[in-house]
């Protein structure tokens, strides 16, 4: 009598296990594969989108959301790219730069995204377009950093859809300088995005004749803030400020509380009023001041006709806040910008005539070629110049003035003034 | 700004920090002086105050006042109640065993942020101050025509900060008073001292516990609905209270009440004065280095007993 080995039998229980395992992997992925096994091109064209759903970036996360889907509905609803329909596949990473890394690597890896999108807040940017261009996965960002165009990343990130912090503050010191003073004390959160305000506002405003008295920096995670502002010097003339994160209510409110009746006058970018109303209590002292705004939040007398679609398709009313609710009020200057990628990537696909992964580099490169913009409903915020070789875009900025506790737009700045010289080639690279 | 107003509105914005913290520290050190528990999820108490006083302001409408007093009683009540459950179904469970306690209250911990990331979400949102107008402060001066008053630019506070710092003592003395002068503090004393000669004396210690870990909850929360007005309901808040009640409690001395709220006067003014003067980081950096030396040179804290 021989004694059988186990290795000599043909069922062991690691094999079975395989087999299971092999089997349910199978079995789920049956009906998507079996689906499309007959017309590769009629799989949808899978759009990661880097979500700030929770985290100090949760209120552009939810309207970010909000402008995406819009955007991809009525992509979908003209026919889809390249007669494949669009699929979002949001992805949250807390905005946080490591999480934001690994939320890039599921897009490439596990997710079989074609595209990585949307992410905003500029320490997330940092951390993960380095993985995008090592997994050579486009990364089409929305940020305003200024990290981007100055050659700091790589040739897989591209920024179409929203103008960079050095274009704006370059477009704004003129006015300051000229109509509020010329002695600037900066108020920014302390970050990469903050510094960009920091260095290029400095920059330009003394290009004016002007300086800056004193710079406070902030973490984006503070709580109190009145304990910062006995720095600012009596001889500033005008407060530059531009806050992020949960707290930027109490930010303003305590700003007001500090001054009270002898405030200075205040310049500030609308980040710091992004998705608060700005009749909230403790706010009627911004009466009068200042905003830089990406794209104005309530609708104005000559209202064109692209903003009017813009606000039905996402469901934002007059006033800046959601159809559902008015109380809900949205990050309107800066949630044009993923509506306007989505766009971009759309003529980007069409003209290389993607269809898998391999017409990635080809994506880029139509991207690349891309220049003028023509204010349209795809471009609702106003035209825009792409400059291939920063990867960058440039458009209008808009200054707008509290009155009667409404946002009235009082300058616009052109294209041509939110221009500088070019800092890097990203065509040069290699893919 | 001058350094004498400057140092002024350094030490009434320390003060604020200082009233809530020490409520909410109090609470921390409570709870560990009778029961021996270290609650990890206690921050969460706090945020969970604050996310219900925005709940319950948000639902009661009309006059701000009439929705944040209903705040001020009901979101500590209903937080000591959640905190007096936790306390029966799970710390009484694990035998109140110190190592098996602290992985229970983390697990509390992740539980409340995430069930309230769930149902609040994201958001910060604020709840209106029953009152609040700035009051701009006077500054003596010696001048040419001898002492001169005068109101420097920026130095002011507003009525709603004064109402918390005068509130958070009157609840302190009401804490105080609880222990020293009731029936019911003196259970919680003698459970204290000692817990086994207490259960022989007939006293229902599963109940003292349950209750002091509810109190412990809703001081935290009380602190809570007094700070949002001023900050905003957010559901990761709980984060920087807890820290800074451990630094609290631990400089305190472990269980001692005096030694708690004078350590939260210590870390709240040094903290208000040192961010404003220098940088908040430091203001961390040396209060845990504070925390670090007592627990060199005086592990029992400033105020704690030695053990016998």
């Amino acid at each position: 009598m021989t004694i059988k080995t186990p290795k000599s039998t043909g069922t062991t229980r690691r094999g079975a296990l395989k087999t299971l395992a092999g089997g349910a992997a199978a079995a789920t992925s049956l009906p998507l594969w079996a689906r499309y096994a007959q017309a590769q091109t009629s799989e949808p064209i899978r759009v990661g989108f880097q979500m700030h759903r929770t985290g100090i970036g949760a209120a552009y996360g939810r309207w970010y959301g909000r402008t995406t889907e819009a955007a991809a509905r009525i992509i979908n609803e003209a026919g889809g790219i390249n007669g494949r329909p669009l699929e979002i596949v949001a992805e949250d990473d807390g905005t946080d730069p490591k999480r934001g890394a690994e939320v890039v690597e599921k897009f490439a890896t596990q997710l079989k995204c074609d595209i990585g999108y949307g992410t905003l807040f500029s320490h997330v940017v940092a951390g993960s377009a380095p993985r995008a261009g090592e997994l050579k996965l486009p990364y089409f960002i929305v940020s305003e950093g200024h990290q981007l165009a100055s050659g700091g990343l790589n040739r897989y990130t591209v920024q179409p859809g929203i103008t960079d912090v050095k274009s704006q503050v370059k477009a704004m010191a003129p006015f300051v300088a000229s109509t509020l003073g010329k002695k600037v004390t900066m108020i920014f959160p302390d970050y990469a995005f903050g510094h960009d305000h920091r260095d290029f506002f400095s920059e330009a405003i003394e290009a004016q004749g002007g300086e800056v008295v004193a710079k406070l920096a902030i973490p984006p995670t503070e709580t109190s803030f009145t304990k910062y502002f006995p720095k600012i010097p009596r001889e500033t003339e005008v407060i530059y400020h531009v806050m992020v994160g949960p707290a930027v209510l109490t930010f303003v409110k305590e700003m007001g509380e500090f001054f009270g009746p002898s405030r200075p006058e205040m310049f500030g970018f609308i980040d710091s009023l992004e998705a608060v109303d700005i009749s909230s209590p403790g706010l009627e002292f911004l009466e009068g001041t200042y905003f830089w705004e990406g794209m104005p939040r309530y609708a104005q007398a000559d209202q064109t006709p692209y903003d009017k679609f813009f606000r039905e398709q996402v469901g934002v009313d007059a006033n800046g806040a959601s159809v559902a609710d008015p109380k809900d009020v949205a990050t309107y200057a800066h949630m044009f910008a993923c509506w306007e990628t989505l766009f971009v990537i759309k003529a980007g696909m069409e003209a290389a005539g993607y269809q898998s992964f391999k017409d990635r580099p080809a994506l880029i490169e139509a991207v690349e070629a891309m220049t003028e913009m023509p204010q349209s409903n795809e471009h609702p915020q106003g035209a825009k110049l792409f400059n291939g070789k920063t990867h960058q875009v440039f458009g209008p900025q808009y200054i707008s003035q509290v009155t009667d506790g409404k946002l009235v737009v009082k300058h616009t700045a052109s294209i041509e003034d939110t221009l500088y010289p070019d800092e890097t080639d990203y065509t040069t690279q290699s893919f | 700004m001058d350094f004498g107003p400057y140092l002024l509105l350094a030490s009434l914005e320390g003060a604020v920090t200082a009233a809530v913290l020490a409520l909410t520290a109090v609470g921390l050190s409570l709870v560990f002086g009778v029961m021996r528990v270290v609650n990890v999820a206690h921050g969460e108490f706090f945020m969970l105050g604050a996310v219900l006083a925005w709940w319950i302001a948000s639902h009661i409408g009309g006059d701000p006042a009439l929705g944040f007093i209903a705040a001020l009683i009901l979101a500590p009540l209903a937080v000591g109640a959640l905190a007096a459950l936790a306390d029966m179904t799970i710390l009484r469970r694990v035998n109140y065993d110190p190592e098996r306690t602290i992985v229970a209250t983390i697990g509390i911990l992740y539980i409340l942020q995430q069930v309230t990331l769930m149902t609040y979400g994201p958001e910060a949102r604020p709840v209106e101050p029953p009152f609040n107008s700035r009051l701009a402060l006077p500054w003596f001066e010696w001048g040419e025509t001898g002492l001169q008053m005068y109101f420097p630019w920026g130095l002011s506070t507003t009525s709603y900060k004064l109402f918390v710092i005068a509130a958070a003592a009157a609840v302190l003395m009401g804490v105080w008073a609880l222990m020293a002068r009731t029936r019911i503090g003196l259970l919680m004393r003698a459970t204290q001292l000692d817990r086994d000669m207490a259960l022989a004396f007939g006293i229902p210690v599963e109940r003292v516990y349950a209750m002091v870990f509810g109190l412990g909850g809703a001081l935290a929360a009380l602190g809570a609905v007094l700070i949002v007005p001023i900050q905003q309901a957010h559901y990761l808040m709980g984060g920087d209270p807890l820290l800074l009640s451990f630094i609290v409690v631990i400089i305190g001395g472990l269980g001692s009440l005096p030694g708690t709220v004078v350590a939260a006067i210590l870390i709240g003014l040094s903290d208000g004065i040192i961010s404003v003067f220098f940088s908040p980081t430091l203001a961390k950096i040396l209060a845990t280095l504070l925390v670090a030396l007592v627990l060199v040179f005086r592990p029992e804290g400033l105020f704690g007993m030695k053990t016998r």
